[in-house]
């Protein structure tokens, strides 16, 4: 398998208190990787420092290596170039409060594309890609913010894929929505890794084995195992995961 | 058992009867505002209405003659309505785009030790008395005005900076507020597109605070208009049709302040229902702030 991230000796602190311990891990291509672990493993952290949306947070301190594509991510990197490399969806859903053309197309505008005629298919591909085309076509000029939960998550992956991304980090992005909703998501993941590579967040250990092909378990910031979806679930090689799998805490 | 009721029920009593006392207090205290503005409508149109009715409604509101002395006098307060729609626009001109601006800055862009300074000293604008600004205008923008341009300093240009300036602290002030209260996620979700950090504040979150940046607008547009004392001190006051940036120009409440001093019978009344027309003014600017605050929910 062909590694899109290698991550060597990873630390990261929050002021005084250390967030991440040690991590090493590689994260291939073209595949869904599954980060699982309780409230405040670290999970979320180590997802937001391969895009570096922790610059934003005061006091967080990191070192260690993050490459991609063997390229140093915290080096001497345009930040803003690798954040449209490095896609991102939230927990929860968070569409601009305008129109649905104008979510989607925000990013490739961002990027320089001002032919409408560019941004029409860009948007339209986005859309389909994310699996929301059919429902919006005839509304693309309505707010985003009128859409339900799902839809509005499904806009704000679309809105990653229209500036064409290598990688999309999700953190937890089914967390805030109903099942239909969430199972919608999850085939939508499925057929996003034959173009992507997907990181994806998750409280929820049935949707790790369900939808990923590899999983990290976080514990306290550090990383316990990595491996195989199905040999992970079917038999952890740690105790901690066993527990954690088995339902015994978290 | 019996007595413990009973007193309970003493006590019951005595909880309503001071309740009902303390919201009788609340009523009328609310009830002072409003009858304070009850009491201004019935006073202006009262005295203002018959005089506008004498001079002729369309004669008083598009005559361009003002001179109440005169025999026979001719009230047009067409120039005066004019020059505060002038002074206004102008007053926006300048004091929007440096307010939101700064509000902007306030909000996403200036470190906290650069913020602890600029808070205050934006609060302090906004306490400084008309007067003081009058002062100011009078003595270094006037004169500037005169030695840059070569013209009498007292200009509807002096007037609308300064004019702008007095709205600044409004602006600032609530759009600073509005821009705060846009959620950190639709920044963080811009900068997760690749969106540098100027980007992301002027085309999502700026945007997102539209509403509350239109109504400091709108209230700072009712301070410009309704402004008097300062305006007064640099606006020249020629009671003539407005001619251009760089010549004196009246507002309606300038008219007024004036010639109230000695002012008698219709002429006195053609004051007040100039009153009129600026309290007309006033209210449409307030109904749009609220037809405005409406649609925002």
């Amino acid at each position: 398998m062909e590694k899109k991230f290698e991550i060597t000796d990873l630390n990261l602190w929050y002021d005084a208190f250390q967030a991440l311990k040690n991590i090493n891990i590689e994260i291939p291509k073209n595949n869904v990787t599954a980060f699982i672990g309780p409230s405040g493993c670290g999970k979320s952290t180590f997802l937001k420092t391969l895009n570096r949306m922790n610059d934003l947070v005061e006091g967080c301190k990191i070192n260690g290596k993050i490459l991609l594509d063997g390229e140093d991510v915290y080096g001497d990197i345009d930040v803003n170039a690798l954040r449209k490399r490095v896609g991102m969806v939230f927990q929860k859903p968070n569409p601009f409060p305008m129109s649905i053309y104008d979510n989607v197309a925000f990013g490739p505008r961002t990027h320089g594309k001002r032919s409408k005629h560019a941004l029409d298919e860009i948007v339209e591909t986005a859309l389909k890609n994310a699996a929301i085309w059919d429902e919006v076509k005839d509304r693309l000029k309505k707010s985003a913010l009128s859409l339900s939960g799902g839809q509005q998550q499904r806009i704000c992956i679309a809105r990653a894929l229209a500036v064409s991304p290598d990688v999309i980090l999700m953190d937890e992005p089914t967390s805030a929505l109903d099942p239909i909703s969430t199972s919608k998501i999850e085939d939508l993941i499925f057929d996003l890794k034959e173009k992507y590579s997907i990181i994806i967040v998750t409280h929820n250990m049935q949707q790790a084995a369900r939808i990923s092909d590899l999983t990290a378990f976080f514990l306290l910031g550090e990383l316990i195992e990595t491996g195989d979806t199905d040999k992970i679930f079917s038999m952890p090689k740690n105790k901690k995961t066993e527990d954690y799998i088995t339902g015994r805490f978290g | 058992m019996k007595t413990n009721t009973i007193k309970n029920k003493h006590y019951f009593n005595k909880n309503r009867v001071s309740e009902n006392i303390m919201r009788l207090l609340f009523f009328i205290a609310a009830l002072t505002s409003v009858g304070a503005v009850l009491l201004i409508c019935i006073f202006l149109f009262g005295n203002g209405i018959p005089a506008m009715a004498e001079i002729g409604i369309f004669k008083f509101l598009t005559g361009v003659q003002w001179s109440p002395t005169n025999v026979p006098p001719s009230f047009g307060i067409l120039p005066m309505i004019l020059g505060s729609i002038y002074t206004t626009a102008g007053a926006i001109v300048v004091g929007v785009p440096v307010g939101i601006l700064t509000a902007v800055y306030m909000a996403r862009f200036c470190d906290k030790r650069i913020y602890k300074c600029l808070k205050p000293a934006v609060e302090l604008l906004a306490g400084i008395p008309s007067i003081v600004y009058g002062f100011f205008g009078m003595t270094v923008m006037v004169p500037l005005v005169r030695s840059f341009f070569g013209v009498n300093g007292s200009t509807m240009l002096t007037a609308s900076v300064l004019l702008g300036i007095m709205i600044l602290p409004t602006i600032i002030n609530i759009s600073e507020s509005a821009i705060r209260a846009v959620p950190e996620s639709y920044y963080e979700g811009a900068l997760a597109l690749g969106a540098s950090k100027e980007r992301s504040v002027f085309f999502v979150i700026l945007p997102a605070a539209k509403s509350g940046v239109f109504a400091s607008v709108i209230l700072g547009t009712g301070r410009a208009i309704g402004e008097t004392m300062a305006v007064i001190m640099v606006a020249g006051n020629q009671p003539r049709m407005p001619q251009g940036l760089l010549r004196g120009v009246r507002t309606m409440t300038a008219n007024i302040v004036q010639e109230m001093g000695y002012a008698a019978g219709l002429h006195r009344e053609a004051l007040i229902a100039t009153g009129v027309v600026l309290f007309v003014f006033i209210l449409i600017i307030n109904l749009s702030f609220s037809l405005l605050k409406r649609r925002d929910k």
